[in-house]
């Protein structure tokens, strides 16, 4: 198979880019008029979300949707969020956690290491066995999902948490971005002073080269710690056991709960829904906006060294 | 390529195995299971019998997954262009350090990016609802008809502005960065040569995102081929609309799941995936072979 996406150049990876200097244009009031036009469009549901998450289930039906009723009670809703059924809420947003951090850590080392590999070392089919990988990354995760799903009933793996992990540990995307960054964030003359100061290779790895990956290194965690957070699919489908959903599958079987009996039979229900899924994103949204920085610069070493 | 010339071989194995193992037992072998699965038919009576490509026969004219792949295309068709256009608008927007606050509207707008798929697909729902969603309530309000959009006509559109408002932030930074690392002695030159702001997107930053703007248009193939969350979400809300093969993929997993086909969901998912990587190289083909004339 012929791979034309990772023609990798030499130009050193962009970190964070540096600040450029250019002469300041002036400023556009029509064009901060529109673009903040489209940013209430993006923040409009999660106002909805915020605002939802304070009423009770008959305000939720009688008061406009996009304001506060007369009663606020938030609390009351978090409380009712994460004690129903036992505290199940709590559980799935560990489970969550334990899913996208051991596999988000698992991920980003498994493909420093490989990428390193790569880049550094030339031995017999290590071309052909990375154009076999790269090939891969167009081979979409759903569409493996009911295939590995099918295996992992053979060998009883369905219904536990190495189910949902392990398929997640595997990402060709990130092993892409850690062979290019590894090109170039670690010189030759390093690798080579290690071995002449009589280094074993395994040290170099863990001692210095994964010091100077770092930044990639971070770029795959979070990206696989997003899609593993995010995901809904594979979960779905590999676990049957509530105590084990992560947060996406659980609030989805409580949706179908509150929608299920109609809008009067469970309508309990749907407080909990709303609630449950802004205490679902509070975590992850925080986490993007302080590691921001990380996302545009891995973004940009993958896309633009093509 | 760089290549440590006395570098032992072996230890560039031993750094890729743990990586191609894993590969191999979980990318590799599911691949191969589901080939093999897909040239069997499970019978109540008669049990599993080999019956070569039947399977392929069936699903490439059964009407109803021919009905998901259309849809998706569909979906792909009206989605993807607007998604890609306004990424596109807005990372030139910020980039042109025409606007205030830049920093605050670009985070605002990758936010939706950390939102779970599951989480927005039920917001929007909730949103669109024509009794108790805001839209509907205001539309009474002020006597202004608001289009159902959980309907038959406008779902497509509905789940387009889902999947937009969770992605045009993503693919708006992968531009937006690719910009960034756009010299900036170009823009000085272009400059000096008397070229405006338009000019300057046009000629130089639009040919600079070339890469960037592959990419995301891969990514986006592969995304609304698979398309699944989003319509299982709101399946419950418009039942009548959503039907079990509303998507491919929603098709192979209730044959999966409710049907109980094992042999024929391995195909249909199989011939998805063909689908897909046959879709992405297609562009990919096509970008690079106009790259090259």
């Amino acid at each position: 198979m012929t791979v034309t996406i990772p023609a990798a150049t030499a130009a050193p990876v962009a970190g964070p880019p540096a600040p450029v200097r250019r002469r300041r244009p002036r400023r556009s009031t029509p064009l901060t008029i529109a673009m903040f036009a489209a940013l209430a469009y993006f923040l409009l549901p999660l106002f909805w979300l915020l605002v939802s998450s304070t009423k009770n289930t008959q305000d939720l039906f009688t008061t406009f949707g996009l304001w506060f009723s007369h009663s606020p009670q938030l609390l009351a809703n978090i409380e009712a969020a994460v004690t129903y059924d036992g505290g199940v809420f709590v559980r799935w947003l560990l489970n969550t956690l334990l899913y996208a951090v051991v596999s988000a850590v698992g991920a980003a080392l498994l493909a420093a290491a490989a990428g390193y590999g790569f880049a550094k070392f030339r031995f017999r089919g290590s071309t052909a066995w990375f154009n076999l990988v790269i090939g891969a990354v167009m081979v979409p995760t759903t569409a493996l999902a009911i295939p590995t799903y099918l295996l992992f009933a053979q060998v009883g793996l369905v219904n536990t948490a190495w189910a949902v992990i392990l398929p997640s540990l595997v990402n060709p995307f990130g092993l892409f971005l850690m062979r290019v960054y590894a090109q170039d964030a670690v010189p030759d003359q390093v690798i080579e002073a290690a071995r002449i100061d009589g280094a074993g290779e395994l040290r170099i790895f863990a001692g210095i080269a994964l010091r100077m990956l770092a930044p990639g290194l971070v770029t795959v965690v979070l990206f696989t710690l997003v899609a593993t957070w995010n995901n809904y699919f594979l979960p779905l489908i590999m676990l049957n056991d509530p105590k084990l959903y992560p947060v996406t599958v659980g609030l989805a079987s409580w949706a179908a709960q509150a929608q299920n009996g109609g809008a009067g039979a469970s309508s309990e229900m749907l407080p909990l829904v709303v609630t449950g899924s802004l205490l679902s994103i509070v975590p992850l949204v925080i986490a993007f906006l302080l590691l921001q920085r990380y996302w545009q610069s891995g973004l940009a070493a993958g896309s633009v060294k093509q | 390529m760089s290549v440590v010339s006395a570098g032992p071989r072996r230890a560039g194995l031993l750094f890729v195995t743990p990586f191609m193992v894993l590969f191999l037992l979980l990318f590799l072998t599911p691949l191969g299971y589901a080939a093999y699965l897909s040239l069997f038919q499970h019978k109540l009576i008669g049990g599993t019998t080999f019956v070569g490509l039947d399977n392929y026969a069936k699903a490439v004219t059964d009407p109803q997954f021919l009905r998901g792949v259309l849809r998706v295309a569909t979906f792909f068709v009206i989605q993807v262009p607007l998604m890609l256009v306004l990424a596109l608008l807005f990372a030139l927007a910020l980039d042109s350090g025409l606007m205030r606050l830049a920093r605050v509207v670009r985070l605002g707008i990758f936010v939706p990016y950390a939102v779970p798929s599951v989480v927005a697909a039920l917001m929007w729902g909730y949103l669109y609802g024509p009794d108790y969603g805001p839209f509907a309530q205001l539309g009474r309000l002020l006597h202004v008809p608001v289009p159902r959009f959980l309907s038959e006509t406008w779902m497509l559109g509905s789940l387009s502005n889902v999947v937009s408002w969770e992605f045009v932030g993503y693919n708006m930074i992968i531009l937006y960065a690719a910009l960034r690392s756009v010299s900036p002695e170009l823009y000085e030159a272009a400059a000096v040569d008397g070229a405006g702001a338009w000019r300057i997107a046009w000629s130089i930053k639009l040919p600079a995102l070339r890469p960037a703007l592959v990419l995301t248009l891969l990514f986006s193939v592969i995304g609304s081929f698979q398309l699944f969350n989003e319509p299982k979400l709101l399946q419950p809300l418009a039942p009548d609309v959503i039907d079990s093969g509303f998507t491919a993929n929603l098709y192979a997993y209730s044959l999966a799941f409710t049907g109980q086909q094992v042999n024929y969901a391995a195909t249909v998912s199989f011939l998805l995936g063909l689908v897909i990587v046959a879709v992405s190289y297609g562009f990919l083909f096509a970008s690079n072979r106009r790259r090259a004339v």
